[in-house]
C-alpha cells in the first residue's frame, strides 16, 4: 500500500509544524457512502494528523470530502475503514454514549448557520455542552458568563438567538464551542453566512484563539479564509491534494 | 445550576410554550379523557350506591314474599263485576312458620287502598297493616313517639304511625303526635312518626328527604276494620280483589341461610299455589345482582375511559412525532454538542409527560367539578371516591410515557449528520 506523497509531506514535514503531540490522528481512514447501486468514496485511505496548537484550513471543491472529514473529526460520523484517534484514544472502540461524552468534553463545534437552540437564551446556549457531560463542572454558568464577555456579548446574556444579529449568534456559538475547553475546535464554513466585515471579526477571534494555543480546524471554500490559517489542507476526491504551511 | 430534573422539566415547558395553541389543544384530549373518567365513575358509583341502599332498606337478611296479580284469564274478560282472589294466604304464613322454625320472625303485611285525611288535607299513602316486629326487621328508625306495640294488637287499637312525608303534609304546622287522622272511614290516633329514608332516584325535586309516603296501623286492626276485600272503581267497571296478605317478610337468622330459605319458600309456594300469584324477593340476591351490574358498568366504563385516553394518547403521539420532525435540526445540534441518546429520549419524554400530566391535572379539576354540577342540576346522586381521581390521573401520566416513548426513541435514533443537514 503506497502512501500519497502529500500525506508523507504532512506527517513528515515537521520542520514547518509544531512539535506538539497530535490531537486528532486519522490512519488510512475511508468513508464510503452506499447510494443505491453506487458506492461513493468520500474519503479514500486518508491519513493525517492534527497537532495541538495548530490552525488548519481545509479547502476543496464540493464533493472533495472536506465535510466528511470534518464529521469524522467531530465524531458524529464514523470511518468505514481505518482508525481515528482523539488524544490517542481510538474512537472505533467507543460506544455511542462514550463517543457523545468525548464530544461534550473535548470537541467544539462552530457551524455555518450558527445552530443555536431557539428556546434558550445566550447564557444557556453557551452551557449546553456541559449539560451533557457525565460530571458537569459546578462553575458552568460562571464560565459561560466569562466566555460571553470574552466574545463581547456581556450585555446580551439573556437574549434569545432570534434577537441577535448573525455575527452575534456566531459569537455565542464560538463561546459555546469554548465552554468545555476543547482539544479541537471544528468550524464548518463559520463565516459563510456573514458579511465581510463581520466575517473579519469572527476570523480575528479565531486568530486570537489560535494565539492562545487552541487547536482549530476550519472548513471553507473561501480562499481569503483559507489564507488566514496557519496551515492549508486541500482535498480532492477524498485524498490530499496539497498541504501548505503558510505562516 | 439548578438540579437536573427541574431544569429538564423547565426546558420542556419552555419548548412546549413555543407552540402554545398546539400544546393546549393536545392537552385537551387528555383533559377530557381524565375528567370523563372521574365524572362517569362518580355518577356510576352514586347510582350503584343508591341501588344498594334501596335494596338494603328491604333488609339484607330478609326474604320477602309478595302477592302479585296473576295474568288475566282472557276467557272471563267480558265480566263486568267480579272478584279476583289471589295472593298469599294466612295458611301460607302458618306453613312457613312451621317449616322454618329457625326463622327469627315472619311478618305479614297487608296493604289497604284507603285515603288518609286530617281536616281538609287528603293523601293517598300506602296504608300498611303490620305487626310490631316490622320496625325491627326492616331496620327503620323512629323520629318521635313509638311504633305499634303488642298491646295495640291485643286491643285492636286505632293507632297509627305516620311516615315522615305523611306527617309533613298532613301536619305542616303542628306536631302530629296525639292528633287524629282518618283512614278511610275510621279515626286513628297518631302515636309515632318514622324517620325519613334516604332519597331515592324516583324522588325528584326534593333531595335528601324521603317521599315514600306510608301509614302503619296494627295488623289485627287492619283486618278487623277493612276486611280482605278491596274495591277499586275504574271507568265503567268495578274491580274487586280479595287478598289475605300482601307481603310476608321472613327475617333469616344468618346470611348463609338466606339462600336456602328463599329456595324452600319458592318450592313450598309453588306446591300450594295454582297460579303464579306471588313473587319471592331476596334482597341478598338483588345485592349480588347489583354488584354484578356494577361490575359490568365498571367494565363498560373502563373501556370508555381506556378508549378516550387512547385517543388522547394518540393525539399526543401525533403531535410529538410532528415536533420531533420539526426539531430534527435541534436534535442534531444537541447530539453534536455531546447529548447522549438517553438525553434526547428524556427531553422528549419529559415534554410528552408535561403535556399529559398537565392535561390530567386539569382533567381532575374538571372531573371533580362535573359531579357537583350533575348533582345540582340533574338531581342524581354522585359519589367521588378518592380512587377515581388518583386512577384517572395516573393513567393520564402513564399515557404520556407510553405514547411519548416512540417519538422520543425516534428522535434519539437520528443520525446526527443527517439531522444537522435537515432544514
Amino acid at each position: 500500500m503506497s502512501r500519497s506523497p502529500a500525506a508523507d509531506a504532512a506527517t513528515n514535514a515537521s520542520g514547518a509544524r509544531s512539535g506538539h503531540e497530535p490531537v486528532a490522528q486519522l490512519e488510512s481512514v475511508s468513508r464510503v457512502y452506499q447510494m443505491g447501486d453506487q458506492r461513493l468514496r468520500a474519503l479514500d485511505d486518508f491519513s493525517f494528523e492534527f497537532r495541538r496548537g495548530e490552525y488548519w484550513a481545509i479547502m476543496g471543491s464540493s464533493g472533495s470530502g472536506k465535510s466528511t472529514l470534518l464529521n469524522i473529526l467531530g465524531c458524529i460520523d464514523r470511518p468505514t475503514a481505518g482508525r481515528y484517534l482523539v488524544r490517542g484514544e481510538d474512537t472505533g472502540a467507543l460506544k455511542d454514549d462514550a463517543l457523545s461524552e468525548l464530544r461534550s468534553r473535548h470537541l467544539g463545534f462552530v457551524f455555518q448557520s450558527y445552530n443555536l437552540i431557539a428556546q434558550l437564551d445566550v447564557l444557556e446556549n453557551i452551557t449546553v455542552p456541559l449539560l451533557y457531560q457525565d460530571n458537569p463542572p459546578a462553575d458552568g454558568l460562571e464560565r459561560a458568563r466569562r466566555l460571553a464577555e470574552r466574545v463581547g456579548l456581556c450585555d446580551r446574556l439573556h437574549h434569545r438567538p432570534r434577537e441577535l444579529s448573525g455575527g452575534q449568534q456566531q459569537r455565542v456559538a464560538i463561546a459555546r464551542a469554548l465552554i468545555n475547553d476543547p482539544a479541537l475546535i471544528l468550524a464548518d464554513e463559520a463565516t459563510g453566512n456573514l458579511d465581510s466585515k463581520t466575517a473579519d471579526e469572527i476570523l480575528a477571534l479565531f486568530d486570537e484563539l489560535h494565539g492562545e494555543g487552541k487547536t482549530i480546524v476550519i472548513v471553507t471554500h473561501e480562499p481569503d479564509v483559507g489564507a488566514r490559517a496557519q496551515h492549508l489542507l486541500r482535498l480532492k476526491d477524498g485524498r490530499i491534494e496539497e498541504v501548505r504551511h503558510q505562516r | 445550576m439548578q438540579s437536573g430534573f427541574i431544569r429538564v422539566v423547565r426546558l420542556g415547558v419552555r419548548s412546549l410554550l413555543l407552540h402554545r395553541l398546539r400544546s393546549a389543544l393536545t392537552t385537551l384530549g387528555v383533559l377530557f379523557g381524565t375528567s370523563s373518567v372521574i365524572a362517569m365513575l362518580a355518577i356510576g358509583e352514586g347510582a350503584s350506591e343508591e341501588a344498594q341502599e334501596q335494596i338494603r332498606q328491604l333488609g339484607s337478611q330478609n326474604v320477602i314474599l309478595r302477592s302479585v296479580k296473576p295474568p288475566e284469564d282472557p276467557n272471563q274478560g267480558s265480566q263486568r263485576t267480579r272478584v279476583v282472589v289471589y295472593g298469599l294466604t294466612d295458611e301460607d304464613l302458618l306453613r312457613i312458620r312451621e317449616t322454618f322454625p329457625a326463622l327469627a320472625d315472619t311478618v305479614p303485611i297487608r296493604e289497604l287502598a284507603q285515603e288518609v285525611r286530617h281536616l281538609d288535607r287528603v293523601m293517598s299513602p300506602r296504608v300498611l297493616a303490620a305487626p310490631p316486629d316490622y320496625l325491627r326487621i326492616t331496620g327503620r328508625m323512629l323520629l318521635s313517639g313509638r311504633f305499634l306495640s303488642a298491646a295495640d294488637e291485643m286491643n285492636v287499637a286505632n293507632v297509627a304511625v305516620l311516615g315522615y312525608e305523611v306527617a309533613r303534609q298532613l301536619f305542616p304546622l303542628k306536631d302530629p303526635l296525639g292528633e287524629q287522622v282518618r283512614v278511610g272511614s275510621d279515626y286513628f290516633t297518631v302515636v309515632g312518626i318514622l324517620a325519613p329514608r334516604l332519597r331515592q332516584s324516583s324522588d325528584r325535586g326534593r333531595p335528601g328527604v324521603d317521599t315514600t309516603a306510608e301509614v302503619f296501623i296494627p295488623f289485627v286492626t287492619g283486618r278487623k276494620r277493612y276486611g280482605d276485600m278491596q274495591v277499586r272503581i275504574r271507568a265503567g267497571s268495578q274491580d274487586m280483589e280479595q287478598i289475605q296478605l300482601h307481603e310476608i317478610i321472613l327475617a333469616v337468622d344468618t346470611p348463609e341461610n338466606v339462600e336456602f330459605v328463599a329456595a324452600a319458600s319458592r318450592a313450598m309456594l309453588g306446591r300450594f299455589h295454582r297460579e303464579q300469584d306471588y313473587e319471592v324477593v331476596v334482597p341478598l340476591e338483588l345485592l349480588a345482582r347489583a354488584a354484578e351490574t356494577k361490575r359490568i358498568f365498571n367494565i363498560v366504563l373502563g373501556s370508555i375511559a381506556g378508549i378516550s385516553l387512547l385517543v388522547g394518547g394518540i393525539g399526543i403521539m401525533n403531535v410529538m412525532l410532528a415536533t420531533v420532525t420539526e426539531r430534527t435540526r435541534e436534535i442534531g445540534i444537541r447530539r453534536a454538542l455531546g447529548a447522549k441518546r438517553h438525553h434526547i429520549v428524556t427531553q422528549f419524554l419529559v415534554e410528552t409527560v408535561v403535556l399529559s400530566v398537565g392535561g390530567g391535572a386539569m382533567g381532575v379539576v374538571l372531573g371533580l367539578a362535573i359531579p357537583l354540577v350533575v348533582e345540582r342540576y340533574a338531581d342524581m346522586r354522585t359519589v367521588v371516591t378518592p380512587l377515581a381521581p388518583t386512577l384517572a390521573f395516573s393513567i393520564s401520566a402513564l399515557t404520556g410515557v407510553v405514547f411519548g416513548l416512540y417519538p422520543a426513541w425516534r428522535a434519539a435514533r437520528m443520525d446526527p449528520v443527517e439531522a444537522l443537514r435537515h432544514e
